[in-house]
């Protein structure tokens, strides 16, 4: 295989993973602060590629769609937050789950109501739709390039209102102790759905940025959640950090596996052979990766109660 | 009833009522209705597989779709072999394909046994959230395993053409196949119930609710809920082989994280902890889905509907509603 | 080490980032006494315990038990070794009657947790060494009441039925005294005296008149550290100990 492939494969994961922390920002951090598991965080996703779709063929302009995207998904977050979600926050895991698989199947099938079974094309606005050249020759898709900068700095931009920004302060210390926030006087109710509502909005623009790359249709949020799940077991519940190293590690060890392992499969089987054990190997790479990582380090590689 | 509590009650004419049910519907000449009747018979006993982890020893699996999938795979596999005379695989031994139930169910349950081991030696070092993240994620790589992998028709799935067979039962006719899945409900159903009354079912209730007694205790918590978590794997893994016996088709989808969580729901619906509630749910389920269904392509939605109405409002479920409170002791 | 000695405890610590929550404890229990630990609040002493138990791991030092090291065990390995715990804060199976709660440690004790078919109710096997338990702690009457429904003092008494039924080769009981009424603890202080020539006791209490009444051994705690050991007569006296800790108590 050569270089220049592995290359783009690893960008391609880098992409990859930079979605995915999107995703599992919004879940980590909905668990972290009000202890929920949120199974509908992937319709949320759904959303925001729906509306975007939708407004960009409305308007003809992406970036619409893409403000869109975030307006939808975050309303729609407020709305779950107030009338689900806050009645879940005292119950246990199982209710949660519950309350919240029966939001997939209403989010989904709402979704199916108004947009039918078929699936929508969202495409990439124009001047971001070639290739780039990047050093050496070396052409790489420049919407997915875009992706990878602007999850890039959204990350950033989390990290800093965690660590710097009073509503992080508040939400650090809500993640430490309720009560204590209460004391203060800050409003949790709000601050619950505040937290809530971001989570939605950077899922929402996780769906709508890879809609131009997937095609946007009913269910599409499901596989993306389940991979944030495991981004989350494998990075430590509750941390951001961990969020962001367990997206890059599950993007590019789940790219450059469909990618390497049928090759890798075929030094010592025929053809045929190599690419079906590897596209199956390939398809399980992650869920090995975390099970070598529960195995070795169960709390996940950061860990909050370090 | 002096002697009999409403929920005992509610059992026996539940239980009667599947009981003749073939002939109810052969009256009414509506022999799918038969056929309902065994989804019924059939999901519930998966459920029933569940809640043992789930209601007895609190373990909320939402990966129960590999088990479902890897017992309706092993029928898929073992019968499609059969139905072409092919061995499966020639070395280092040649095992061939069967066409026979009994031996299909035997290779279903020691095959989700397995899968459960695995699964749950690894998920059950976690608690809580982990662990429901980390079933659901193993699911999903068998999911994601079964549609990659070719040999079997990929995601396509596959199809036999007979159902298979059973000593002495002509299987093809409806009835005598919903009552040979009837008969292995009741036998999970009692299965289930004698493990919750015994030594084992008391240190698995410990561990849901108490897993640092148990431990100071000196019974390994660890263990216990493992044992439960393979034995609940093997119950779901029957049901899936019965289950893919009945559609005579196998495919991903018996895998999928939606398949995960319906036979969740059908627990929940029902009523947690509660002997009866998987087959209320299963039941309800299947009511629901044959009414709504029928009328709208979206029943889906009102199914999430009720769902979070029940969970939200009514959490005992359908026989916390019909017979009050469960009882302990 | 002597053949009456059956726990010794021998330079453990346990950190919790700065703080030394245990530091470098020694102290052993031998046959037929019971070794009273007492030291002021967020002393270390349920740390000791807990560490002693298994349920939390050394950073360094040993327990030795029966001559058996026990490092490596976890906290059901320990318990089937012998050593009979009580929670500082009752820790029961809630929706279980008294009489399953102790069931359940009959069971363990016999090493019968993986039956699946006999029903537990009625099987006299279970329910008669638990029945005798419960008699002991004078818990009887209430039996067949949920553990949810039990007072305070109940629950404290069934704590001790269940290291009862593990029939222990010692006993770790950490303040078993708490909640109680005068009365329970009266009655509590003259079973614990006959129980030392069953088995070895590690007494956590803050109870002083219990302690002195009881104790053949008092081992003070302060910072983690064990200050003194001795009998009564020299605790009572030690200049250390009434600086530390009995001066404004006792």
């Amino acid at each position: 295989m050569s270089t220049t492939l592995l290359f783009e494969q690893l960008l391609n994961g880098l992409q990859y993973g930079v979605t995915l922390f999107l995703m599992a920002a919004g879940l980590t951090l909905v668990f972290g602060v009000m202890g929920l598991i949120n199974l509908a965080h992937g319709s949320l996703y759904m959303i925001g590629a729906f509306a975007c779709a939708a407004v960009a063929a409305a308007t003809g302009s992406f970036w619409l769609g893409l403000v869109a995207s975030i307006v939808a998904a975050g309303f729609a977050g407020v709305l779950i937050e107030m009338f689900v979600i806050r009645r879940l926050y005292d119950r246990d895991h199982l209710d949660q789950v519950l309350a919240t698989f029966a939001l997939i199947l209403i989010l989904s099938e709402g979704c199916r109501m108004v947009f039918g079974s078929f699936p929508l094309y969202l495409d990439a606005p124009g001047f971001l739709a070639g290739p780039v050249t990047l050093f050496g020759g070396f052409q790489y898709s420049a919407y997915r390039l875009a992706i990878i900068l602007v999850g890039g700095l959204v990350a950033l931009g989390l990290y800093l209102l965690i660590t710097k920004t009073r509503l992080g302060i508040r939400i650090r210390a809500g993640e430490a102790d309720r009560e204590m926030i209460a004391a203060l006087g800050v409003n949790i109710a709000t601050l619950y759905t505040i937290v809530f509502a971001i989570g939605a909005a950077l899922a929402g623009f996780a769906g709508a940025m890879m809609g131009a790359i997937q095609s946007v249709q009913v269910g599409m949020g499901e596989p993306v959640l389940i991979l944030a799940f495991v981004v989350i077991v494998i990075g430590g519940i509750g941390s951001i950090k961990g969020a962001l190293i367990g997206s890059i590690l599950v993007g590019v060890v789940d790219t450059l596996g469909r990618v390497t392992l049928p090759g890798f499969f075929n030094l010592f089987m025929d053809t045929a052979a190599a690419n079906s054990v590897g596209a199956a190997l390939s398809s399980m790479s992650i869920y090995v990766l975390m099970a070598v990582i529960l195995i070795f380090k169960p709390e996940g590689l950061v860990s909050n109660n370090a | 009833m002096p002697n009999l509590s409403r929920e005992t009650f509610l059992n026996i004419i539940i239980s009667l009522g599947l009981l003749v049910f073939p002939f109810i519907a052969t009256a009414m000449d509506e022999p799918f209705y038969i056929t309902l009747a065994t989804r019924v018979a059939i999901l519930s006993l998966a459920a029933v597989g569940l809640n043992l982890a789930l209601g007895t020893g609190g373990l909320v699996s939402f990966g129960h779709a590999a088990f479902f999938g890897i017992g309706g795979y092993a029928m898929g596999i073992l019968a499609s072999h059969a139905q072409t005379y092919t061995p499966i695989f020639t070395w280092p031994f040649v095992i061939e394909g069967t066409n026979q139930m009994l031996i299909i169910w035997l290779v279903a349950i020691v095959m989700s046994g397995i899968a459960a081991l695995f699964i749950g030696l690894l998920s059950l070092r976690t608690s809580g959230v982990y662990f429901i993240m980390i079933t659901l994620a193993f699911a999903q790589m068998i999911y994601y395993f079964m549609i990659s992998w070719p040999t079997y028709g990929g995601e396509d799935g596959l199809s036999i053409y007979v159902r298979n067979q059973f000593p002495g039962v002509n299987t093809l006719d409806p009835s005598s196949f919903f009552y040979i899945c009837l008969a292995l409900m009741f036998a999970g159903l009692g299965l289930s119930a004698m493990i919750k009354n015994s030594r084992f079912g008391a240190a698995l209730q410990a561990a849901r609710q108490n897993e640092e007694r148990l431990a100071a205790t000196g019974i390994r918590p660890f263990n216990i809920k493992l044992t439960a978590f393979v034995i609940s794997g093997m119950i779901t893994g029957l049901a899936g082989a019965l289950m893919a016996d009945l559609n005579r088709f196998v495919s991903p989808t018996m895998l999928s994280w939606h398949m995960s969580g319906e036979i969740m729901v059908l627990v929940i619906l029902g009523g947690v902890g509660r002997l009866y509630g998987p087959v209320v749910g299963a039941l309800i389920f299947i009511i629901f889905e044959f009414i709504f269904g029928g009328m709208t392509e979206f029943w889906q939605f009102y199914l999430g509907l009720v769902l979070l109405g029940v969970v939200l409002f009514a959490r005992g479920g359908a026989i916390g509603l019909l017979a009050g409170k469960a009882r302990h002791d | 080490m002597t053949d009456q000695t059956v726990l010794q405890i021998q330079n453990l610590n346990k950190n919790f980032g700065a703080l030394k929550a245990t530091d470098d404890v020694t102290l052993d229990l031998k046959k037929g006494e019971i070794h009273a630990l007492i030291g002021p609040n967020g002393a270390g002493k349920s740390t000791l315990i807990k560490q002693i138990c298994g349920q939390l791991s050394s950073d360094s030092g040993k327990v030795i038990f029966n001559g058996k090291d026990l490092a490596g065990m976890d906290v059901a390995d320990r318990a089937k070794a012998g050593l009979g715990r009580t929670f500082q804060v009752s820790s029961l199976v809630m929706e279980f009657s008294a009489l399953r709660n102790v069931m359940l440690a009959v069971q363990s004790k016999l090493g019968t947790s993986y039956r699946f078919f006999k029903n537990v109710r009625g099987d006299n096997n279970l329910t008669e060494p638990a029945m005798a338990a419960l008699k002991r702690v004078n818990l009887e009457e209430r039996a067949h009441i949920m553990t949810a429904e039990l007072s305070h003092g109940e629950r404290r008494q069934l704590e001790i039925a269940m290291a009862l039924a593990l029939d222990p080769k010692a006993f770790l009981l950490d303040e078993p005294m708490a909640g109680m009424g005068p009365e329970g603890s009266k009655k509590l202080i003259g079973f614990l005296d006959e129980l030392r020539h069953e088995a070895p006791i590690l007494l956590i209490e803050h109870d002083m008149d219990a302690v002195f009444s009881l104790a053949d051994r008092i081992s003070v705690l302060v910072y983690g550290r064990v200050i003194a050991t001795g009998s009564v007569e020299d605790i009572r006296n030690n200049p250390a100990v009434r600086e530390a800790y009995l001066g404004s108590a006792a």
